[in-house]
C-alpha cells in the first residue's frame, strides 16, 4: 500500500469529566481540529490536523484539554527517527520542498549552555543593582577612533574635539528582530513597536515596509532595505532611526523570501508598494550587490539619501567565512553589522535549509569580534547578534563574547502568545501572530501584546543588571567583549580558542 | 439626579468569538458559581445576559447598556423593570413581571431575553450584582469587553 496517513503529531486529550461543551475550542481552532455534533451533543477532535499550538488548551475555561505528543511511534532507530520517516512520507505524497517556520530545531550544540559566568568574591566587590546605579544604556553606531578634549568650554566642562557619528540610543541592549508586516500581523507589529518605544529600544520593520498605522512608533524603528526593496521610499528612509541592508537571514542564508499572493492583502500591497494578490518575491541576492564595493555604493547611497544623520547597517547570516565578510562590511562603511546565527527564526523557509545552513551565533560573534579587533576596526561598527536568544543569560554571554546588542525575535513572539509550533508558513496562526486572516489577527490585542513584550524587556533587563552586579560590573559597556567573565564547560580546546575563553577551572 | 451606571464597552476589533463571556456570565448567575457544577450539576443552567453577534470575521458580545433614558423602564406596566437608585443599573424584578414583553419590543439593542415557558423576562445583564466585577469583563481573554465608569474611564479589577 503506497499510501500513508500523514503524521499525527499531537493528541488533544479531552477530560470528559471537566468538559462543559461550551464549544470554545471548536470556535477558535483555525485548523478545525475540534467539531461539535449537534445530533449527539458530542465533541470530536481530529488530531491529524493539530499543530500543537496550545490555543484551545489555553482558552478552555475548565482545563479539560491537554495537548500532548502522539505516543504512536516507529521502531526505535538512532538514524531513522519518526521525524525523518514522516518527512519522506510527506514528500513522497506532495513531491515538493518541505516548508517550516521559526528557527532551527535540530540538536546542534548550544554553546550558551556550555559557558558559565563569573561572580565577584573577596578580591573585588559585587554590586547590588537594587541599591546602586546600574547602566544598560547602549549606543549603536560607528565610534570615533580616538577621543580628544579641548580645554575648558564656556560652561567650565571639557569639549569633545571629535564629531560623534550618528548613533541610536538604547535603554537596554535588546532589540526586536526584523519581522515584516506580512510575515506577522499588523497587531503583532504594533505590539512590538509600542513595547520598544515604551521601553526605549528599537524594533525592526523587516522587509515589509512601514504601515501608516506604525508611523507613531517610527522614531524607534530600524527599517530594512532588502533584496525585494519592498516599501522602500524616501519617506520610509527619513522616518527611521536607522537603516539596515538585509543581505541574509539566519534561518535561510542564501535564500530569498516568498510571501504568497493570497497573503498580499490590500494593506500589505499598499505598504509593500506591490499589486494586491501578487506574490511578494525577494530575490536570493541583491541584484545590485555582487561585491563589497557594490555594498559600499548602496551604503553610501542610503547615507546620502538620509543626510548622514542615521546609522546604516548590514545584516548577514552567520556562515562559514563570517569574520572576513564582516570585516569587508565594516570597511564598506557600515555603522553596524547584524549577524544572524543558525538558530534564527523565519516565517517560512525550506526545512532542509533552516536545519542545515549556517553556524551558531556564539561562534560567529566571537569570531567577528576577534577579527575586527585584530584588524583594529572594531570601533568602526557596532555588532548586533541575532538568532535564538532564549534567556537574559544568553544575552549576557553574547555581549561578553563581543556583541554590542542583541535582536530577539522568537522570544518576543512567545511573549505575544506564540508556542513555537513552527506552522507560521501555513498562515493559520491561532495566536493571531503569523497570519493575515482577519478572523485570527484580532486575537492579538496590541494593548495586551505591547504590555507583555514590554514586561519581557523589563524582566530581562533586570536580570542582566543582577548578573552584571554579581560580576562587579556597573555598566554593560564594561561587559562588552569582556571574555574573562566567561568560562567554558565541557568544550574542546579548539572550541575554547574560537570562543576566546578559558575552560572552567583555569584562572590567571 | 439619579446616578448613572457603570458601562460595559465592547471593542469589537478584538473580540475573538470564543463566547467565554457567556460561559462566565452563566456561571456567575448560577447557584454554585463553579463552571463544572453549573453545567454538569442537576439544577437548570441559567441563561446568559449576553447576546453574541457574529458575521464573517466580525463578532462581539453585547449586553444591556443600562441606558440613561431606558425605554424598558419607562414603559414597564408593572414596574418590574426598574432603575436601581444607588447604582443606576437597570434591573428586573421577576416577581412583578407579567410577561407583556413590552421591554423586549422597545429595547433598542435587543438584549432582553424572554422565557417562553413561563412567559417572563428571563435574563438581562445586571452588571453582576452579586460579584464585585462583571464576570464577562474579568474573563474576556483578549480584553475585548471593558468596564468604564460614569465618565468613560476604564475600571480595572482590583
Amino acid at each position: 500500500m503506497a499510501r500513508a496517513k500523514s503524521a499525527c503529531e499531537f493528541v488533544a486529550e479531552r477530560d470528559e469529566s471537566r468538559c462543559v461543551k461550551c464549544q470554545a475550542c471548536v470556535r477558535v481552532c483555525a485548523n478545525d481540529v475540534h467539531s461539535y455534533d449537534g445530533d449527539t451533543g458530542a465533541l470530536f477532535s481530529d488530531y491529524s490536523k493539530c499543530a500543537g499550538c496550545h490555543f484551545c488548551e489555553d482558552i478552555c475555561p475548565t482545563g479539560a484539554l491537554t495537548i500532548r505528543r502522539n505516543l504512536s511511534d516507529t521502531r526505535e532507530n538512532a538514524n531513522w527517527t519518526k521525524d525523518y520517516i514522516y518527512k519522506i512520507i510527506r514528500q513522497s505524497e506532495n513531491g515538493g520542498v518541505l516548508l517550516t517556520g521559526m528557527g532551527n530545531d535540530r540538536p546542534y550544540r548550544n554553546y550558551f549552555e556550555h559557558i558559565v559566568l563569573n561572580a565577584s568574591q573577596v578580591t573585588n566587590p559585587s554590586i547590588d543593582p537594587l541599591r546602586e546605579p546600574m547602566e544598560l544604556k547602549t549606543f549603536i553606531g560607528r565610534k570615533p577612533d580616538r577621543i580628544e578634549f579641548s580645554g575648558a568650554g564656556k560652561s567650565g566642562g571639557h569639549v569633545l574635539k571629535q564629531k560623534i557619528p550618528p548613533q541610536i540610543e538604547l535603554e537596554s541592549p535588546i532589540m526586536f528582530s526584523a519581522m515584516s508586516f506580512g510575515s506577522i500581523s499588523l497587531n503583532a507589529c504594533k505590539s512590538l513597536a509600542k513595547a520598544a518605544c515604551d521601553f526605549g529600544v528599537c524594533w525592526n520593520t523587516g522587509e515589509g515596509g512601514l504601515h501608516s498605522e506604525l508611523y507613531p512608533y517610527s522614531d524607534r524603528v530600524i527599517v530594512q532595505i532588502a533584496s525585494g526593496r519592498f516599501g522602500v521610499n524616501p519617506d520610509y528612509l527619513q522616518r527611521a532611526a536607522a537603516l539596515e541592508i538585509k543581505v541574509g537571514q539566519g534561518a535561510k542564508p542564501g535564500i530569498g523570501g516568498h510571501l504568497p499572493g493570497e497573503k498580499v492583502s490590500e494593506e500589505i500591497s499598499i505598504t509593500r508598494m506591490i499589486p494586491a494578490g501578487t506574490d511578494a518575491l525577494s530575490p536570493a541576492p541583491h541584484h545590485d550587490i555582487y561585491s563589497i564595493e557594490d555594498l559600499r555604493q548602496l551604503i553610501f547611497a542610503l547615507k546620502e539619501a538620509t543626510g548622514y544623520v542615521k546609522p546604516v547597517g548590514v545584516k548577514i547570516a552567520a556562515v562559514h567565512n563570517v569574520a572576513p565578510i564582516a570585516s569587508g562590511i565594516v570597511r564598506a562603511g557600515a555603522d553596524f553589522i547584524t549577524v544572524d546565527g543558525i538558530r534564527g527564526g523565519t516565517g517560512a523557509a525550506p526545512a532542509a535549509i533552516r536545519d542545515n545552513v549556517g553556524i551558531p551565533i556564539e561562534l560567529a560573534v566571537a569570531a567577528v569580534d576577534q577579527r575586527l579587533r585584530e584588524e583594529g576596526i572594531r570601533n568602526q561598527a557596532s555588532l548586533i547578534a541575532a538568532g535564538g536568544f532564549r534567556t537574559s543569560a544568553d544575552i549576557v554571554k553574547a555581549i561578553a563574547l563581543g556583541a554590542d546588542a542583541v535582536y530577539i525575535g522568537t522570544s518576543a513572539l512567545i511573549s505575544l502568545g506564540c508556542h513555537v509550533c513552527q506552522k507560521c508558513y501555513t498562515g493559520k496562526c491561532n495566536w493571531g501572530i503569523a497570519t493575515q486572516d482577519p478572523y485570527l489577527t484580532r486575537r492579538l490585542n496590541p494593548e495586551i501584546g505591547a504590555r507583555r513584550a514590554y514586561n519581557l524587556l523589563r524582566a530581562w533587563s533586570l536580570e542582566i543588571k543582577e548578573m552584571l552586579g554579581g560580576m562587579g560590573i556597573n555598566a554593560v559597556e564594561s561587559l562588552r567583549g569582556n571574555r574573562e567573565q566567561l568560562r567554558g564547560v565541557g568544550l574542546s580546546e579548539l572550541e575554547l580558542k574560537i570562543l576566546g575563553i578559558k575552560h572552567a577551572g583555569e584562572s590567571w | 439626579m439619579e446616578r448613572k451606571a457603570k458601562k460595559i464597552v465592547i471593542k469589537e476589533n478584538y473580540c475573538i468569538g470564543c463566547r467565554l463571556c457567556e460561559v462566565y456570565c452563566i456561571t456567575q448567575h448560577s447557584k454554585s458559581k463553579d463552571i463544572i457544577k453549573t453545567y454538569k450539576g442537576k439544577g437548570p443552567v441559567p441563561v446568559s445576559g449576553i447576546c453574541f453577534e457574529e458575521k464573517g470575521s466580525v463578532s462581539f458580545a453585547i449586553q444591556c447598556r443600562h441606558c440613561d433614558d431606558a425605554p424598558c423602564v419607562e414603559n414597564c406596566l408593572t414596574g418590574a423593570m426598574y432603575r436601581d437608585k444607588e447604582t443606576g443599573r437597570v434591573l428586573h424584578n421577576r416577581e412583578k413581571c407579567v410577561g407583556c414583553w413590552m421591554c423586549v419590543m422597545l429595547c433598542p439593542f435587543g438584549v432582553i431575553k424572554i422565557d417562553r415557558a413561563e412567559k417572563k423576562v428571563v435574563s438581562k445583564c445586571d452588571l453582576c450584582i452579586d460579584g464585585a466585577f462583571p464576570a464577562c469583563v474579568e474573563h474576556c481573554p483578549n480584553e475585548a469587553i471593558c468596564l468604564v465608569d460614569e465618565d468613560g474611564k476604564k475600571i480595572e479589577k482590583t
